[in-house]
């Protein structure tokens, strides 16, 4: 990594971070012993401050923006963006099926593409623009999506409903809407337990005849 | 998940330097290394992020095609370019994965996807490809969905991927880079056997990495066909798979070209039955024979005998597909 500097690429924030880290554990480790008089260490000990420094040394900025707002989030470079939006935003609105990319509850767009959170790593979505289930309805005013769902009970249960409307929405922006044969093929990445199926087609089928700008 | 570290490159260079240490992964579009860090199969020290780097590009050649590594499986499956010159990759593309998925997959990753053998994935069953030394543990287990075709006494996994299965067909040629410079590699010989190896899926070496795909230009376009057989109408793993691609004139086929999926360690590319075409005429009973010269060699397994009837019928399909015979 000290070669990489010297090739005068631009130095990303996070290498000098992730360089500094382990020193710095080591040194804080010393420093807390020196400077700390008994009754401080004691105290650092019962507030665990020590370990808090840690977690915040293994974080890593995330700047990202998410429904419109922009966010400057601390994260671990392990937490998908999944977990961040539902564990760290309260966006829990995108469900965890299986968490391994197999039934497509967390779909999520990012620049405006579908693509699974579960399997995407939070980090590697800074500079970008997410959306989320959250962010399709204007106020009070649903989606063309979500009313046509509603309309054609495109769900029972409902467990897959936000990952299949934000799936069903990129599927209309793709083009691959035309039949009910290219809608089953393109929303194949969303599994329902319930077997909600047919009514989910008749509703992508709804929102793109109605040829509404979604 | 284990803790690690993160690095964005900005630089192929930045890449060589993060891989020559140990513990250090590559990460693209995450959709399988991801996969694997989650279930426990490895657990790297730091992961370097190659998608800011320059290599998405899906660009015209003199001799045919090039594909940067990080074109995105759903992009390439779509592009003009692709639609015109190699159908047969776009349509072994869209037979691949989800739609969300091949949004974030990209074409080295795609190539550097491991097997989907169930036994891999669990790490209290032996495997001597996640452990060497441990077993097998396929061999004597619920075997059907592995290999028929050059399978090891050690390992009888498959390669997953349907988009390989068209690059195999297609004569293309895979560009890596490490520190001494560039190699090119026939997308052929890029994947490996598992022999007496199988925790090695190919030949990139640890500390290279992928930089594109080149497809020499063809006269297969209007004779090509992917033909994907699953438990399933989409989004699920081939049983098997056929990549047939023609080069016709009048009934006479000039050229032909045949690879499989799900039946070996690597696509499997059907040399022999490809040669006997040639000069044969377009007709049933030719694509019957080809598929009979295929097959020579296959060896099933306890559960997965069905590959050895499942597959001639497949590609005597894709063959009567391609042609228009259909
Ligand atoms: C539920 C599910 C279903 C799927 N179904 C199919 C299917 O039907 N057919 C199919 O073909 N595939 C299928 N896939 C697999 C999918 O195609 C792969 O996961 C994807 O192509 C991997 O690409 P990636 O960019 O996400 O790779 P990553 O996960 O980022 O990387 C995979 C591996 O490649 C290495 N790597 C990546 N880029 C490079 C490079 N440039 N140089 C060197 N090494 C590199 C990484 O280090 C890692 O080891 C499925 C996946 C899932 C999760
Ligand atoms: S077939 Fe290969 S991958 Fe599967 S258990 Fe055996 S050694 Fe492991
Ligand atoms: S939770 Fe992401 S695909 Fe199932
Ligand atoms: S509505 Fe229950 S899983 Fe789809």
């Amino acid at each position: 990594m000290e070669k990489e500097k010297n090739h005068s690429r631009p130095v990303e924030e996070s290498d000098v971070k992730d360089n500094s880290r382990r020193d710095f554990l080591k040194k804080s480790a010393l420093m807390t012993a020196v400077a700390l008089t008994p009754v401080a260490a004691a105290k650092a000990a019962e507030l665990h401050i020590d370990e808090r420094i840690a977690g915040a040394f293994e974080k890593m900025p995330l700047n990202v923006e998410i429904n419109g707002v922009a966010h400057n989030l601390m994260v671990e470079p392990r937490s998908t963006l999944l977990d961040i939006l539902r564990e760290q935003l309260d966006l829990t609105g995108t469900k965890k099926g299986c968490d391994l990319g197999q039934c497509g509850a967390c779909t999520v767009h990012v620049d405006g593409h579908r693509v699974n959170s579960c399997l995407t790593l939070g980090i590697m979505v800074n500079g970008k623009k997410v959306t989320t289930i959250e962010g399709l309805a204007k106020g009070n005013q649903l989606h063309p999506m979500q009313e046509a769902f509603l309309k054609h009970d495109g769900f029972q249960c409902g467990y897959c409903t936000p990952g299949q409307i934000m799936s069903a929405v990129a599927c209309v922006r793709e083009g691959h809407a035309n039949s009910e044969h290219e809608i089953r093929e393109y929303m194949s990445g969303n599994i329902c337990r319930c077997g909600a199926y047919p009514n989910i087609v008749n509703a992508i089928q709804e929102v793109k005849e109605g040829g509404m700008a979604i | 998940m284990k803790q690690f570290q993160y690095q964005r490159a900005s630089t192929q260079q930045g890449v060589l330097e993060a891989i020559s240490k140990p513990g250090t992964k590559i990460i693209a579009g995450g959709t399988n290394l991801v996969d694997h860090m989650k279930h426990g199969l490895i657990a790297p020290d730091k992961l370097v992020d190659i998608t800011h780097l320059p290599l998405k590009g899906i660009t015209p050649t003199k001799t045919g095609l090039h594909l940067g590594t990080l074109a995105l499986n759903s992009v390439v499956s779509e592009d003009a370019l692709v639609l015109q010159k190699q159908p047969l990759l776009s349509m072994a593309l869209k037979a691949g994965a989800s739609p969300q998925l091949r949004n974030m997959a990209t074409v080295g990753g795609n190539m550097m996807q491991r097997t989907r053998c169930t036994y891999f994935y669990d790490t209290t069953m032996p495997c001597n490809k996640r452990e060497p030394g441990t077993g097998c543990g396929a061999m004597e287990g619920y075997n059907r969905m592995h290999a028929i075709f050059g399978a090891s006494a050690q390992c009888i996994a498959v390669h997953p991927s349907d988009m390989c299965v068209a690059l195999a067909a297609l004569d293309a040629t895979v560009i890596v880079v490490g520190k001494k410079g560039q190699r090119h590699i026939p997308f052929t010989e890029f994947h490996r056997l598992p022999d007496d190896h199988p925790e090695l899926d190919n030949h990139l070496a640890k500390d290279e990495m992928i930089i594109g795909v080149d497809i020499p230009d063809n006269n297969f376009a209007k004779n090509s066909y992917y033909l994907k057989v699953r438990d399933r109408q989409s989004y699920a793993f081939a049983l098997v798979s056929v990549a047939a691609a023609l080069d016709l004139s009048g009934g006479t086929i000039k050229k032909a070209r045949l690879a499989m999926g799900g039946v070996a360690h690597k696509p499997w590319r059907l040399f022999e039955a490809e040669k006997f075409m040639e000069g044969k005429s377009v007709t049933e009973e030719t694509f019957k024979q080809a598929a009979q010269i295929a097959l020579q060699g296959a060896k099933a397994y306890e559960y997965n005998a069905f590959k050895l009837k499942l597959a001639p019928a497949s590609i005597v399909e894709a063959l009567k597909q391609a042609s228009g015979l259909a």
